[in-house]
């Protein structure tokens, strides 16, 4: 697993209070992971002050699951 | 109006700085305990007063699922807990109460400061790109207590925050009782909460010259009545009461603690911090009081005072217990619990109305501590229940709390009588 990945699964495991075996790629936020709209946004900040990066509204709206988030900011991160 | 309707308390709960619990609470009011302590939760180095009553070893984890706590501001999470023990106590969800017809009136005089200084501390520290929490709003408005006290619980009925300073506690008590005693609920859940034991509370108050500054010897510093008194001790918590209908908590085989006779308020309409000398307000509650509940002065044994060892609010309250009780005061045992307990501001009222209706199921008042050098310029023949409690056989209790901005209120409780 690539490093921004490592660290993604450590940001949602903390602010979803999820177990790491649940942390897969295609699990989504809100249907697998018991996220709300408000949890949603706050991960989309913990992405955006852990890799220094600014995530557009429209393009935070296509992140849905885990697998989303590390391809987003794979491509993204400084 | 259908004023026969009884109101009684059949469940407590407490989160404060003597003990988690309401039992624990108690031990620590009866041995005369001091919450007082150097503050942990920041670092107070360079402010005025550096010492507090903080709830000791508190870990959310014990509570909240890890997720669930950092939703919720501290003060919130005192309100969940205290109302948690007090739910459970009356046995609302194992007794198949309707909870459409239970409300949450909760009472807090500030809300969320912690959340509040945190997020703009965050916001400052960094390059003026706003980057709120979307937790933000939902933890710091003072009904996320209130709201999450009902969500988790799904009680339906009437749900709001009452805010007046320092009274506010009693204001959801007083709010509580009048929506019980009107029809629009059968039981509701009330009482308040306070976490403001950070960096703008403790400099707020300070600059404000309300606080104590005895850092050399904080157990000793929260001292009513004593003439050494230089201001409160900060204090943090939560106090809960279940109040219930009569008839419904008697169909239903609730224990019942206490009977809720009256509620009073009035306003002193005389300066933003400071109490009116005269005492005239705090009169005029107490009369409201007494009138509301249907009882003479005499009838009162125990009156659990506002006392938060300041040097002018103190003097004023017991001129006006003076004034309301006249020959029948030196008979009253008069205790200031916030020697114990500090000052936990809007949540005073909780944790006071917690500690009136255990007085009358013990038979026991609780002292007020550190009265060492009595005031000359307070009456000495009154029985302030100097550092010991007593035992007494309280049938009627008085709880006073005042609050910023001359808010008076005034709460009483009987031994229940059939």
């Amino acid at each position: 697993m690539s490093e921004i990945a490592e660290k993604v699964k450590a940001i949602i495991i903390d602010k979803l209070g999820v177990e790491a075996s649940e942390v897969t790629p295609e699990a989504s936020f809100t249907n697998d992971l018991g996220a709300d709209s408000l949890d949603t946004v706050e991960l989309i900040m913990e992405f955006e002050k852990e890799f220094n990066v600014s995530i557009p509204d429209d393009q935070a709206e296509n992140i849905q699951t885990v697998g989303q988030a590390v391809s987003y900011l794979e491509e993204h991160a400084k | 109006m259908s004023s026969i309707r009884r109101v009684v308390v059949t469940g407590i709960g407490a989160i404060t700085p003597l003990g988690s619990t309401a039992p624990a609470y108690w031990e620590g009011l009866k041995n005369g305990v001091s919450g007082a302590a150097p503050i942990t939760r920041f670092d107070a180095t360079k402010f005025k007063t550096r010492f507090a009553c903080e709830v000791k070893n508190y870990n959310p984890l014990d509570y909240f699922e890890r997720k669930q706590g950092p939703k919720m501001d501290l003060f919130t999470q005192f309100a969940v807990i205290a109302s948690d023990e007090a739910i459970a106590d009356a046995g609302l969800l194992t007794s198949g109460v309707d909870k459409d017809r239970v409300g949450v009136i909760w009472g807090s005089g500030i809300g969320g400061l912690k959340s509040l200084q945190e997020e703009c501390f965050q916001f400052e520290r960094g390059d003026g790109t706003p980057r709120y929490s979307p937790f933000f709003i939902p933890r710091m408005i003072a009904d996320s207590s209130s709201g999450n006290i009902s969500i988790k619980n799904g009680f339906r009925g009437p749900n709001y925050v009452t805010t007046s300073a320092c009274a506010s506690s009693n204001d959801a008590i007083i709010a509580a009782f009048n929506n019980l005693r009107l029809g629009l609920a059968d039981v509701i859940v009330t009482g308040g909460s306070e976490a403001a034991i950070t960096e703008s509370g403790v400099g707020g108050f300070n600059a404000l010259k309300a606080m104590s500054e005895r850092n050399d010897d904080p157990a000793s510093a929260s001292r009513p009545y004593d003439k050494e008194r230089d201001g409160f001790v900060l204090g943090e918590g939560s106090g809960a009461l279940v109040l219930e209908e009569y008839e419904h908590a008697k169909a239903r085989g609730a224990k019942i603690y206490a009977e809720l006779i009256g509620g009073g308020m009035s306003s002193d309409a005389y300066h933003i911090t400071a109490p009116d000398p005269s005492g005239s307000g705090v009169v005029l509650v107490m009369q409201n009081a007494l009138r509301d509940a249907g009882i003479r002065p005499e009838e009162v044994d125990y009156i659990n005072t506002h006392g938060t060892s300041t040097p002018l609010g103190d003097g004023a309250e017991i001129k006006a217990i003076e004034t309301v009780f006249g020959e029948h005061a030196p008979k009253l045992n008069i205790s200031s619990t916030k020697s114990m307990t500090g000052h936990l501001l809007g949540g005073a009222g909780g944790i006071e109305a917690v500690a009136s209706i255990l007085a009358i199921q013990h038979g026991l008042v609780p002292p007020t501590i550190n009265l060492h050098t009595p005031d000359p310029e307070i009456n000495q023949a009154l029985n302030f229940t100097p550092n010991v409690a007593q035992a007494r056989e309280v049938n009627v209790a008085v709880s006073n709390t005042f609050g910023f901005g001359g808010h008076n209120t005034t709460v009483v409780f009987r031994r229940l009588a059939e």
